[in-house]
């Protein structure tokens, strides 16, 4: 079999925003189970949180494909 | 980096099978020649803002007192882009001249995702990503303008790349810091967020149809294989459902970034 060794790497690479996009939903969750009126708030906020933690899994997709 | 893995005799015996990549990507152009400006990609991106211009144009046209399910189903989708995106992100009064831009954005990016999942169509214009940089571009020159308009050049980049309160040796490190991560790598990660995610799901997509379809129709060897062509099937209708939801996600993301640069461009010195 022969394929790219970059995409063992970004699936390496991808375990750093795995774990942040967990952390971030697990507060989400967390927060609105206590307060559960804070609900709509909290929702931008870990959206927020989600998407700039995926900004490095992106980073890495495209560098996987730009780095021969 | 090219590495030959052993062990893979399956494999081995079906060479006939090209695993989807970046080349399914790419599309002629309609009259021939080197897909520059009419493909199949381009007609989608206009399609979508079609689209879009007729859906919200439908749904407000006759605005009744007692709204109708197309009314009540616009009304919905706008008072959400303009109380849950605009109003929280950029706030005060001036969030109201950015509304149209923000629901206008909402609109046009959920349509050209969802069209990665209507049968013929099947394909989203921002897994390429001339488009989504296009589209980043234009938010970037918008926010920075609003900015510079609000608070004159000098004070623009003061409110962007200056934080307050900091020891002011720190402010050697934290300046070009500021200056890059808020000018410069915003509409990069803006434009490859949305680009990636379509891209990733596209790929996805293809991978597990044409996987499938392989190993059920083609593939010899193994009794295993035909089993397993049927279950990549299911899976790719798992994922699709999963690309629904990245598409009206991703929609959001873009949107409510751009209101929080807005924002930010705009906020009074802190």
């Amino acid at each position: 079999m022969t394929g790219s060794l970059n995409m063992v790497g970004y699936g390496l690479a991808a375990i750093g925003p795995g774990i942040g996009i967990g952390l971030v939903f697990a507060a989400y969750i967390n927060g609105t189970a206590r307060q559960p009126e804070m609900q709509s708030r909290l929702q931008t906020i870990a959206i927020l949180g989600f998407a700039l933690a995926e900004a490095l899994a992106i980073i890495g997709i495209a560098l996987a494909f730009a780095i021969k | 980096m090219s590495t030959t893995v052993p062990g893979f005799e399956v494999l081995a015996a079906n060479p006939g099978f090209v695993a989807p990549g970046p080349s399914d990507f790419v599309f002629k152009d309609l009259f021939g020649g080197h897909q520059v400006l009419l493909t199949k990609i381009s007609l989608l991106f206009v399609l979508a803002a079609v689209l879009a211009f007729v859906f919200l144009r439908v749904t407000s046209r006759r605005a009744a007192v007692v709204p109708s399910r197309g009314q009540y189903l616009g009304e919905q989708a706008y008072t959400f882009v303009r109380n849950g995106i605009a109003q929280d992100s950029i706030g005060g009064r001036d969030y109201r001249r950015f509304v149209p831009l923000l629901v206008s954005l909402f609109f046009f990016i959920l349509i050209n995702n969802l069209f990665s999942l209507v049968p013929v169509l099947q394909f989203a214009p921002f897994s390429r990503v001339g488009f989504a940089y296009a589209l980043a571009g234009l938010v970037w020159v918008i926010y920075n303008a609003a900015g510079i308009a609000r608070h004159g050049v000098g004070g623009y980049f003061k409110l962007q790349a200056v934080p307050s309160g900091v020891p002011a040796i720190m402010l050697v490190l934290l300046v070009p810091l500021e200056f890059l991560s808020n000018i410069l790598v915003r509409p990069v990660t803006l434009s490859l967020r949305l680009f990636a995610n379509m891209f990733a799901g596209h790929l996805l997509l293809l991978l597990f149809a044409s996987g499938g379809e392989y190993m059920l129709l083609h593939a010899t060897g193994n009794i295993v294989l035909k089993p397993a062509g049927i279950l990549a099937f299911a899976l790719g209708i798992g994922v699709g459902l999963l690309e629904f939801i990245v598409a009206i996600l991703q929609a959001y993301v873009f949107t409510l970034l751009t209101a929080q640069y807005l924002g930010g461009a705009l906020a009074d010195s802190h």
